[in-house]
């Protein structure tokens, strides 16, 4: 349901409250080897396989910046609009856990590789820019598996040293419907750019979320709380929803809210504390010793921008303006960079028109049934082109198409091999239908009696008659000239 | 059969090259020296038949032209060695067995060196006298109650005593040129990323630096030349052409301008050193050297930003010692926090907690602006002096250390006076600069005192020729009774 003007605020009895969130995104970069050491980063590997020395920290162990991931990053950067900065220092983040080998974690802190930029969302109530904070570039930590074992836990170090970007926004999001759509945008823009393969289930995409609520009015923020480790827009719209509506009935019932690191359980749909204020581990931040300062120039950056694909605000513009589309269906076809190569591809030689339709309406109504990708969608581009071209054509109407289509989907086949194999090329013989015409009128005559006596609503009856009897494949316009001419007599 | 006990290490690789010796033979010497002298505890781990193999294998080849032909070494056991253990002197990696060779051993092995084991020192050097070893203080052979100097005191005290024709030391704070000084050796703390610091057991990763210890001048030109370069693994390495020290090794200093720091002529400074400092002085005068008062101002705040950086970085790089992967693992505790604290607890030394606990403290929120921030802006500063020192001179002489060899004990109860040991040494780490010792005399009970000469950052060749002119003009003789055997 689409509305004209943002109205989430959570209402109580008393109130009227305005939830505040900014998300700390952290993307999985897209590169063969890890930020620090010449290890796969491929996923599903066996446990410990892909873990080299640095990566578990054996003694005199040494980090070396893999360059591709400093590419990336500034990369990412360019997509968000954001500063580069030059010169960016990697700071060590010291805490102890089974799962960090180094009992550090090689991160950014006071001088980010990317610094402010900003993000724009199409929100049902217009466009809405969200500001970013920083980008910087960070060790993955290992994964320590509690459920194996009563006794034990295991850790498997194959993320560990995977390059991750942190993106940080601003506080400027307000509702759980613009998080979905912010995330949505970042995976996009990442994906366009081919920075992080977005994918949630393979934890390549996770956030953290700050969630502070105020009264609608009100200017200053209020006590924030971070949930951390949030893996899915679902769960992360969930767990704001929960946690604002916590936060205000602690303020409604007079108590403060404690600045705290929680959890979101997905079973229970609450939050419940992970560590407060106090035990907030102090990391210690300092530089690297072990790493210069990291120096990149204005012409690599240069570059890059110039290497820079059509991002989705770009790209939905030129669908606009070049192919007419409403900004809603542009937007559909930009969301994602796989959607949109694939629209382009069909329209190459298809009615721009009729393909957006078959694309939007039925094409994603299969790929949400199937929860397929559109890149493994079993239409291809050129089938799903041949057959638009064969209902503008008139070789098959509409709702034969539909039939077409079914058949499309269950066998990756050719549209025409389909329409030729069964038969449901459009009858248009204007002699064949007319034959057809009679003995439908000549079976119902007193249908035809009624209808020329006034009961016009039986039209509708003779077209279906007809068609029924011509197994949907007679043209439609024909049939109609053909029934008006007869039934006139 | 040759007195190899008199070789210096050029020596012994020409007798090697021109054949008139194995590399078995030398060897083999080093070895029953080495089983000789267990009583100076010097060594952590022998890998005799290791050696001898190599030595044979070595002794196979038709031609073999590398700087070190055959020579047998023994090493810091900081060093990690492939298949040979590798403790940082250290209970938390008493067994541990590297897979990995480090970048500088490594250089030496290509060389044609061989292993003879790995050599005692301070646990994860830190210490000025070799005493916090996990695995007993190393003795030096001047005399059976002092201590060689620390951190690099296993190798100071073998290359005394001629268990090693040469060695190699780690150098964070002084732990090559102080045992250096204290036993009548030549050792060189290279510019900072001149020597690889991969496959080194890190305690401060900004101040580290691996450099020779040798009986003269002209060993420590070739070791250096062996052990140096460019290392794509070590970010902090310098990428430059590998130098030839040895064969540009001259004692054509005339003409060179020498500075005289008098910041370094603290209170209480024994009248034996500042006389040797003066020797020094006329020595290099006779040399053609012109002498020049300078001043480097901060030298003063060295030893406490020092003693910030180092424990900072060094909480931070021994985070990694958890029990979780590899070394030593405690027994007790029922989760993971108590399996930290009692493999910690029990695997690191006194003066290892005590860096750490000062380390952490030093990093914390609230002490990070007013310590470790304060400590990085000095340091800055103190580089800024040597800097401006050296638009005006070519190199700066100064005692390599405020005393002679130390009693064993003497110092253990007391931090502060045991730091103190560091203050000629430290600066020169801080502004990652090289600076050699050189052994220039006796005290009046017969302890070696060295003095220190510093010069820009990949100035070595003309700290190895002042080096080189000096020792000359000094003529120091050190002949040891071998009490120990």
């Amino acid at each position: 349901m689409e509305k004209d003007k943002f109205d989430y605020f959570i209402k109580t009895e008393k109130n009227n409250w305005e939830v505040i969130i900014g998300l700390e995104v952290h993307a999985q970069v897209i590169s063969d080897s890890k930020l620090f050491s010449g290890s796969s980063t491929k996923f599903g590997a066996k446990p410990n396989t892909q873990v080299s020395l640095v990566d578990s920290a054996f003694p005199g162990m040494l980090p070396v910046i893999n360059e591709y991931c400093i590419e990336q990053a500034v990369k990412t950067g360019l997509g968000l609009n954001a500063k580069i900065n030059l010169h960016s220092i990697f700071d060590r983040k010291n805490y102890f856990y089974a799962d960090l080998p180094a009992g550090y974690q090689i991160s950014q802190y006071k001088n980010p590789i990317v610094g402010e930029g900003v993000v724009t969302l199409d929100m049902p109530y217009g466009s809405k820019k969200i500001g970013i904070e920083r980008l910087h570039l960070e060790q993955d930590a290992g994964k320590s598996i509690h459920d194996l074992s009563p006794d034990n836990t295991f850790v498997d170090l194959n993320r560990s040293g995977v390059a991750l970007m942190e993106i940080v926004s601003k506080p400027d999001l307000r509702s759980p419907d613009e998080v979905n759509s912010y995330v949505k945008k970042l995976r996009s823009i990442m994906r366009y750019l081919g920075t992080c393969d977005g994918n949630m289930q393979e934890g390549s995409l996770r956030a953290d979320v700050n969630v502070s609520v105020r009264k609608k009015g009100e200017k200053k923020f209020g006590t924030r709380c971070e949930i951390k480790n949030v893996n899915s827009i679902k769960f992360m719209e969930m767990a704001i929803d929960s946690e604002a509506k916590r936060q205000i009935e602690l303020l409604e019932s007079g108590k403060t809210i404690e600045q705290e690191t929680r959890l979101f359980d997905t079973k229970k749909n609450e939050t419940r504390s992970m560590r407060s204020k106090e035990e907030a581990h102090d990391y210690r931040y300092f530089p690297d010793p072990d790493l210069l300062p990291l120096e990149i120039k204005q012409s690599f950056v240069d570059s890059l921008k110039k290497k820079l694909p059509e991002l989705p605000d770009e790209k939905k513009d030129r669908f606009i303006k070049k192919f007419k589309l409403t900004p809603y269906e542009s937007n559909v076809l930009v969301s994602e960079i796989d959607i949109s190569k694939y629209f382009e591809e069909v329209i190459k030689n298809a009615d721009i028109k009729l393909a957006k339709n078959w694309i939007i309406v039925e094409l994603f109504a299969v790929l949400n049934e199937k929860n397929l990708d559109i890149k493994d969608s079993p239409v291809s581009p050129k089938n799903l082109a041949s057959l638009v071209n064969a209902i503008s054509s008139g070789e098959i109407s509409g709702k034969i198409a539909k039939k077409v289509f079914e058949i499309m989907v269950e066998t990756g086949g050719e549209p025409s091999k389909i329409i030729k194999e069964k038969g449901l090329k459009q009858q248009s013989d204007p002699k064949e239908l007319e034959k057809i015409v009679i003995k439908v009128l000549g079976e119902n005559s007193d249908k035809v009696s009624e209808y020329k006596s006034g009961k016009e609503k039986l039209y509708g009856f003779f077209v279906g008659e007809i068609m029924k009897a011509s197994s949907g494949k007679a043209n439609p316009k024909l049939v109609n000239d053909i029934l008006k001419e007869k039934l006139k007599k | 059969m040759s007195d190899f006990n008199k070789s210096s290490l050029s020596e012994i690789v020409s007798l090697i090259k021109s054949k008139k010796t194995s590399s078995l033979e030398v060897t083999n010497h080093f070895i029953k020296n080495i089983e000789k002298s267990k009583k100076l505890n010097s060594f952590i781990t022998t890998c005799f038949e290791q050696s001898t193999e190599n030595a044979k294998n070595f002794d196979k080849k038709k031609n073999f032209d590398g700087l070190l032909s055959g020579v047998p070494l023994a090493i810091k056991d900081l060093f990690c060695t492939k298949n040979v253990k590798t403790t940082a002197g250290s209970k938390i990696l008493e067994n541990f067995i590297p897979t990995y060779e480090s970048s500088v051993t490594n250089n030496l092995w290509s060389e044609g060196a061989i292993l003879l084991g790995k050599l005692n020192f301070d646990e994860f050097a830190m210490g000025s006298s070799n005493e916090t070893s996990y695995f007993g203080n190393t003795i030096n052979p001047i005399g059976k109650d002092l201590v060689p100097g620390g951190s690099s005191g296993g190798s100071a005290s073998a290359l005394a005593a001629n268990l090693t024709p040469a060695t190699i030391g780690t150098d964070t704070g002084g732990s090559i040129r102080q045992p250096a000084s204290f036993t009548g050796t030549v050792g060189l703390k290279p510019t900072y990323g001149l020597c690889s610091r991969w496959g080194i057991v890190a305690f401060a990763s900004s101040l580290d630096q691996a450099g020779p210890m040798t009986k003269n001048v002209e060993d420590c030109a070739l070791l250096l030349e062996a052990m140096s370069g460019y290392d794509k693994k070590d970010s902090t390495s310098i990428n430059k052409k590998k130098e030839k020290y040895s064969k540009n090794l001259n004692e054509k200093i005339k003409g060179l301008k020498i500075g005289i720091p008098k910041e370094y002529r603290v209170d209480n400074m024994p009248k034996e050193i500042d006389n040797l400092w003066k020797k020094g002085v006329d020595i290099l005068k006779k040399s053609g050297a012109k002498i020049v008062d300078i001043s480097l101002p901060h030298t003063k705040y060295a030893l406490p930003t020092y003693y910030i950086v180092a424990p900072a970085e060094a909480s931070s790089n021994l985070a990694r010692y958890d029990g979780v992967k590899y070394g030593y693992r405690s027994k007790k505790g029922k989760n993971l926090i108590e399996m930290y604290e009692n493999t910690r607890g029990e695997g690191f030394g006194n003066e290892v907690k005590r860096r750490i606990l000062i380390g952490t403290y030093v990093l914390s929120s609230g002490y990070y602006d007013a310590y470790y921030l304060k400590a990085q802006k000095v340091r800055k500063l103190i580089k800024n002096d040597f800097d401006k020192c050296f638009k005006n001179v070519d190199a700066i002489l100064t005692p390599s250390t405020p005393s002679s060899a130390f009693k064993i004990g003497e110092k253990t109860n007391d931090p502060i006076s045991m730091y103190l040991n560091d203050i000629f040494t430290v600066p020169v780490n801080l502004a990652g600069i090289p600076a050699i010792s050189i052994p220039a005399g006796q005290d009046d009970k017969g302890h070696p005192l060295g003095l220190q000469l510093i010069t820009k950052a990949l100035d070595e060749q003309k700290i190895l020729n002042i080096a080189f002119a000096m020792e000359k003009g000094i003529g120091f003789k050190q002949s040891l009774s071998r009490w120990w055997e």
